[in-house]
């Protein structure tokens, strides 16, 4: 366990007078796909922040390959809840957005992501304005702009939580896929419970304000999951469920 | 696409403006009718048709105060856009400075351009140099707030994600708040041009060589209200093709804002 691709040691955080996270333990091994449960307002974008760099954690550590997380290595790529996508440049440039930040050229940075438009079934599209595009097109913009900055881990915020119900199951069908055709490492924070059934390998289930991990579940089915196989994922899907709600009470 | 967008624009363009034309058309309809047929003075008050004639006699005159006018307005606003620039860079960077300086910036928009006018000339003369001042003075502080606003209303989530990415804060501003700033920017631009007309004309009804300001100020003098009216009419279109300039920029310089909505 000691080369977990992240591994958070009871890590810590408070602004002033509130607690938001007690005591989170929890790593992600290189090559999974881990995502976070939690009821809303537990504490989980500020896990995020804490690995983004956005924020400093109290107590606790976060070791990324073995090596302590300096708040400026900037070592994950992040997808925000909504695609942030820049209004005013095309869809090629959103795209490269991560690598010119990272000094590649924009000719250098276009000829890279190219080609990954067809897979990510945005070809022909590479010259439109973000307006254009409908939402679940606009979520696999945001999720190449994520994946092509080639980081060590994928940091995806409710990736799918503001598109329609439809658009949103169509969306983590194609994430399923995708995360299976490649060698990625995820990390999903969501409040969606059947999303998280369906696309993980692990799920941490977050306590309520201050968070640490209540509930840990291990889904060993492979992937892409059939929407209706395994009654499996249904059997967890209304544990967890019930894990929540009993929270609530 | 392009073809398309274009001709429906002119179309739309014409749909737009006819019940404008229509009223603008019965407004002067309606004055010539009642100069002609109340017996008013032309000295009091000139028909449109001779304020037509007369003005067009006096083109050559007029086109040479408007060119004027022209410049002083164009100097003024360039001089105080560069300077509504920098500052809303400073008030960007350095937040400390707002508390300091914008009580002192809203004070200018306080004074009243009738003082400040002959003042500004006594202290400048009767050349370029007190109607950029003018014109600076009224258009300056819409333009900061307009870019200040523009900058405050860059979306949290790009910036948060720009963070992520390692972009420094110059880097974040470039790529992410300024461009943000643009329709801020522009709906600034749009209101400020007309203010730096009649900026450059008061400033020169309060003494200049040359200009609409000390044109009108003649025309009135002499008892010529109809050169008044011909003066008045110039600046009004002047203003106009101003603001339509404007548009037509705001329209080059963000083609996504107006790129047909098109979902596949």
């Amino acid at each position: 366990m000691s080369k977990a691709r992240l591994e958070l040691r009871s890590v810590s955080k408070r602004f002033d007078d509130l607690e938001v996270l007690a005591d989170v333990s929890l790593s992600v091994q290189p090559g999974e796909f881990v995502s976070i449960l939690g009821p809303s307002g537990a504490g989980k974008s500020t896990i995020l922040q804490l690995l983004t760099g956005a924020l400093r954690y109290d107590g606790g550590s976060i070791l990324c390959d073995g090596a302590p997380l300096e708040s400026d290595s900037h070592r994950f790529a992040f997808m925000p809840q909504r695609d942030a996508l820049m209004p005013w440049r095309r869809i090629i440039d959103n795209a490269t957005l991560g690598l010119e930040v990272q000094g590649m050229s924009r000719a250098a940075a276009r000829e890279k992501v190219q080609p990954l438009f067809a897979e990510f079934g945005l070809a022909g599209f590479e010259r439109h304005y973000p307006s254009q595009l409908s939402g679940g097109m606009r979520q696999r913009v945001a999720l190449l702009r994520t994946v092509v900055q080639q980081r060590s881990m994928l940091l995806l915020d409710e990736p799918f939580g503001a598109l329609d119900a439809l658009t949103r199951a169509k969306m983590q069908r194609w994430l399923s896929g995708m995360w299976t055709r490649h060698d990625w490492t995820v990390l999903l924070i969501t409040h969606d419970v059947r999303e998280a059934v369906l696309l993980s390998d692990r799920i941490y289930v977050l306590s309520p304000r201050p968070a640490s991990i209540l509930r840990h579940y291990d889904i060993p089915l492979p992937h892409p999951r059939p929407p209706a196989g395994d009654a499996t994922l249904p059997a967890i899907e209304a544990d967890i469920l019930q894990t929540l709600l009993t929270l609530e009470e | 696409m392009s073809m398309r967008s274009i001709s429906s624009g002119t179309s739309r363009v014409f749909s737009d403006a006819w019940p404008a034309v229509t009223s603008i058309s019965a407004l002067i309809l309606a004055w010539e009718a009642y100069v002609q047929f109340s017996g008013i003075s032309p000295t009091a008050l000139s028909a449109p048709s001779r304020v037509l004639i007369q003005g067009f006699e006096q083109r050559e005159a007029l086109a040479s105060h408007t060119l004027a006018t022209l410049q002083a307005t164009l100097f003024g606003f360039s001089c105080s856009l560069c300077a509504a620039f920098l500052f809303s860079l400073l008030l960007d960077f350095f937040r400390p400075l707002r508390r300091a300086l914008f009580p002192v910036f809203i004070i200018t928009q306080t004074l009243p351009l009738v003082a400040i006018a002959p003042l500004v000339v006594l202290w400048f003369g009767f050349g370029l140099t007190p109607k950029i001042v003018l014109v600076a003075l009224v258009t300056f502080f819409p333009m900061l707030v307009a870019l200040v606003q523009g900058f405050e209303s860059t979306d949290r989530d790009i910036e948060a994600l720009l963070a992520s990415m390692g972009a420094s804060r110059r880097r974040i501003f470039v790529a992410a708040r300024l461009p943000s700033a643009l329709p801020y920017f522009f709906a600034g631009l749009r209101i400020s041009i007309t203010y730096a007309v009649v900026g450059a004309i008061f400033a020169e009804y309060a003494g200049a060589v040359r200009g609409l300001g000390i044109y009108i100020l003649n025309a009135k003098n002499n008892f010529r209200p109809d050169l008044v009216l011909a003066a008045v009419f110039v600046s009004a279109t002047l203003t106009l093709c101003l603001f339509g300039a404007t548009v037509l920029l705001q329209r080059l310089a963000m083609p996504w804002a107006r790129i047909a909505e098109f979902k596949p």
